[in-house]
């Protein structure tokens, strides 16, 4: 038996494609089932349905043998025990740090003074204010962090970026490019030594419908 | 704050799993004792940095500290046996042939390594110095399927690499520490796509050499095929793969499956040469694992070639189907001669014997008590409870 584990919303639709490719089809659909284990039309491999962030730690620990996870996730979650042989080129979008419109981000950073900074992607703004030489002081958010600027609770947030419409409709500005994004293929280590068979072709017959 | 509470990830071992664990440890060091290994016992806690020698940030990171009042120094819990034996052997014992090591102990880890592992692990394990072809390799690994088997654990998938590989590219470009660093990483993860960004500015041979080695895992004999093919002819590599090639073709018949996978660089720190793992569809993570470490102990004056497996008696306990509770005994407590030399011969043949306290209450179920010495027709005999 294979599990696979997935998100409700961008990621489960375009890794749909992937699977179909693999010849693995749900036989539900997870926006109107409430079931959090979904069949699928193979007897040995099922879907289970678990928030994004969640996926790295149920593939890390064997609870499920694949998962598909954000590389934001990934870079979060530090990947220790995973390996990730895709990138499934889904669900794009930037890493960037965003201010006020009216925010002089510039200066802020040159004078070398302490910024606070409001993500849910701490390790990715620490990485990043750290590569630039800038002390920041973090302030851990698990949504919304669009609106930290705007009533003073953080001078810049560091978020993901796909349009850029929320920005815009907040008077923000993305200032700094970190990252590119996208989804990524992870397994357990052990099941890919362990489950060879039954995995091996799975990730072929992905990799070869990734569209690049 | 309830003080009965312990850490996470810190758990007492109860009477069941206590004398399993026991058990488990004694057969497994009888195998290696009967092997021409010698037990040694190094200490919990030593001077930082003689246990940190291979410089690794993820032990660093590992490994449990405090200040030494005696010395002002920092000590640190060992997180590892394996460097201390090396230790012992380089530096104390001296012998100038193979020496065999074998010992068995607790160790802590600052962090679990998976979630479902404890920060307190049961470490056993075998050390062969003083050779470097790979009979010594053999020996080990025989030793390791050898001990997972007298405990029963079925099933095993042996999983094979070498660190040689990767070390030889590395080498031959002469790569700075710091893309090394990286490039083990991304390996490590088989990262594909930051393996991509990284070897850009690297020349077109050794390039395409990085970015076939996470595709280099699977089947032994097409991944020896694959690799012979597509990797650069260096001396080193080719020795690698022969080695690779021999051992498995020798431990094949002795495990249910087996493959090799060149870009697993666990303990690339210290480790030189072959390194192997043992897997269980009942574990997420290596039930045993090791490899050859050949200077780790030049660090303490003296390198030798070096071999070794270790694993955690607990997480095998856990693999283990559970066992019927041995049944006991019940005596009354009576300063009787004859009934005191029957509890005696009982004991002997291996029966556990339990006597009541005079005036105590408590029924079979809580002491696993099925029978009892009653005093019948002038002789004590066993009755069924």
């Amino acid at each position: 038996m294979i599990t696979i584990a997935l998100s409700k919303g961008r990621i489960f639709e375009e890794t749909l494609p992937l699977l179909a490719a693999a010849g693995i089809t749900p036989l539900e659909d997870p926006e109107s089932s409430r079931k959090l284990i979904l069949p699928t039309n193979r007897d040995d491999v099922r879907l289970i349905i678990v928030r994004a962030s969640d996926v790295p730690t149920y593939v890390q620990n064997g609870a499920a043998d694949i998962g598909v996870a954000g590389k934001d996730v990934l870079n979060e979650h530090g990947g220790m025990g995973l390996y990730q042989p895709l990138d499934l080129n889904i669900a794009r979008c930037r890493m960037m740090v965003a201010v006020r419109n009216d925010f002089d981000y510039e200066s802020a950073v040159k004078q070398g003074a302490r910024l606070r900074v409001a993500t849910k992607y701490v390790t990715a703004a620490r990485d990043h204010f750290a590569s630039k030489g800038v002390h920041i002081d973090l302030i851990k958010l698990y949504g919304s962090m669009e609106l930290a600027p705007l009533v003073g609770l953080s001078d810049v947030i560091v978020d993901l970026v796909s349009s850029g419409g929320t920005l815009r409709a907040n008077d923000l500005k993305a200032v700094e490019h970190i990252s590119d994004v996208s989804s990524r293929l992870v397994v357990n280590q052990a099941a890919l030594k362990l489950k060879r068979a039954a995995i091996g072709p799975v990730l072929e017959a992905i990799s070869q419908a990734i569209v690049q | 704050m309830q003080n009965w509470l312990l850490p996470e990830y810190i758990q007492d071992m109860l009477p069941d799993e206590a004398w399993r664990v026991e058990q488990l440890r004694s057969q497994i060091l009888d195998l290696l004792r009967k092997s021409g290994y010698q037990l040694v016992a190094p200490p919990l806690l030593e001077y930082a940095e003689s246990l940190l020698i291979d410089g690794s940030p993820d032990m660093d990171l590992r490994t449990f500290k405090l200040v030494d009042q005696l010395s002002g120094r920092t000590l640190a819990v060992r997180a590892d046996i394996t460097p201390q034996v090396a230790r012992i052997d380089a530096h104390l014992l001296n012998r100038k042939g193979v020496a065999r090591l074998c010992y068995a102990g607790s160790v802590l880890h600052t962090q679990p390594v998976g979630l479902t592992r404890t920060r307190e692990l049961m470490q056993i394990g075998a050390e062969l110095y003083g050779h470097a072809g790979i009979e010594s390799d053999l020996e080990i690994q025989q030793l390791m399927l050898q001990s997972l088997k007298l405990l029963g654990i079925q099933n095993v998938h042996l999983d094979l690499g070498h660190v040689a590989v990767f070390r030889a590219l590395v080498k031959h470009d002469q790569l700075d520490k710091n893309l090394e660093g990286a490039l083990f990483a991304a390996l490590q993860s088989k990262d594909v796509t930051t393996l991509e960004a990284l070897v850009q500015p690297l020349g077109e041979e050794l390039r395409s050499a990085l970015l076939v080695l996470p595709t280099l895992y699977g089947d032994c004999q097409q991944v020896l095929t694959k690799a012979r093919d597509l990797l650069p002819d260096y001396a080193e590599i080719r020795a690698a793969l022969a080695d690779l090639q021999a051992v498995s073709s020798k431990l094949q018949p002795l495990v249910s499956s087996m493959g090799l996978d060149l870009a697993d660089l666990r303990g690339y720190h210290y480790h030189s040469g072959i390194v192997f793992a043992a897997y269980h569809a009942d574990c997420c993570d290596a039930i045993a694992l090791g490899g050859r470490y050949d200077d780790l102990g030049r660090s303490f004056g003296r390198s030798r070639p070096a071999t070794g497996f270790s694993m955690d008696v607990r997480q095998l306990y856990r693999l283990l189907p559970a066992q019927a509770a041995t049944l006991t005994i019940r005596a009354p407590y009576l300063e009787d001669k004859a009934l005191q030399a029957v509890i005696a011969r009982l004991r002997d043949a291996g029966e556990i014997v339990e006597v009541s306290m005079p005036g105590s209450v408590g029924d079979s179920t809580e002491s696993q008590c099925d029978r009892e010495l009653v005093l019948r027709e002038g002789s004590w005999q066993l009755v069924s409870l």
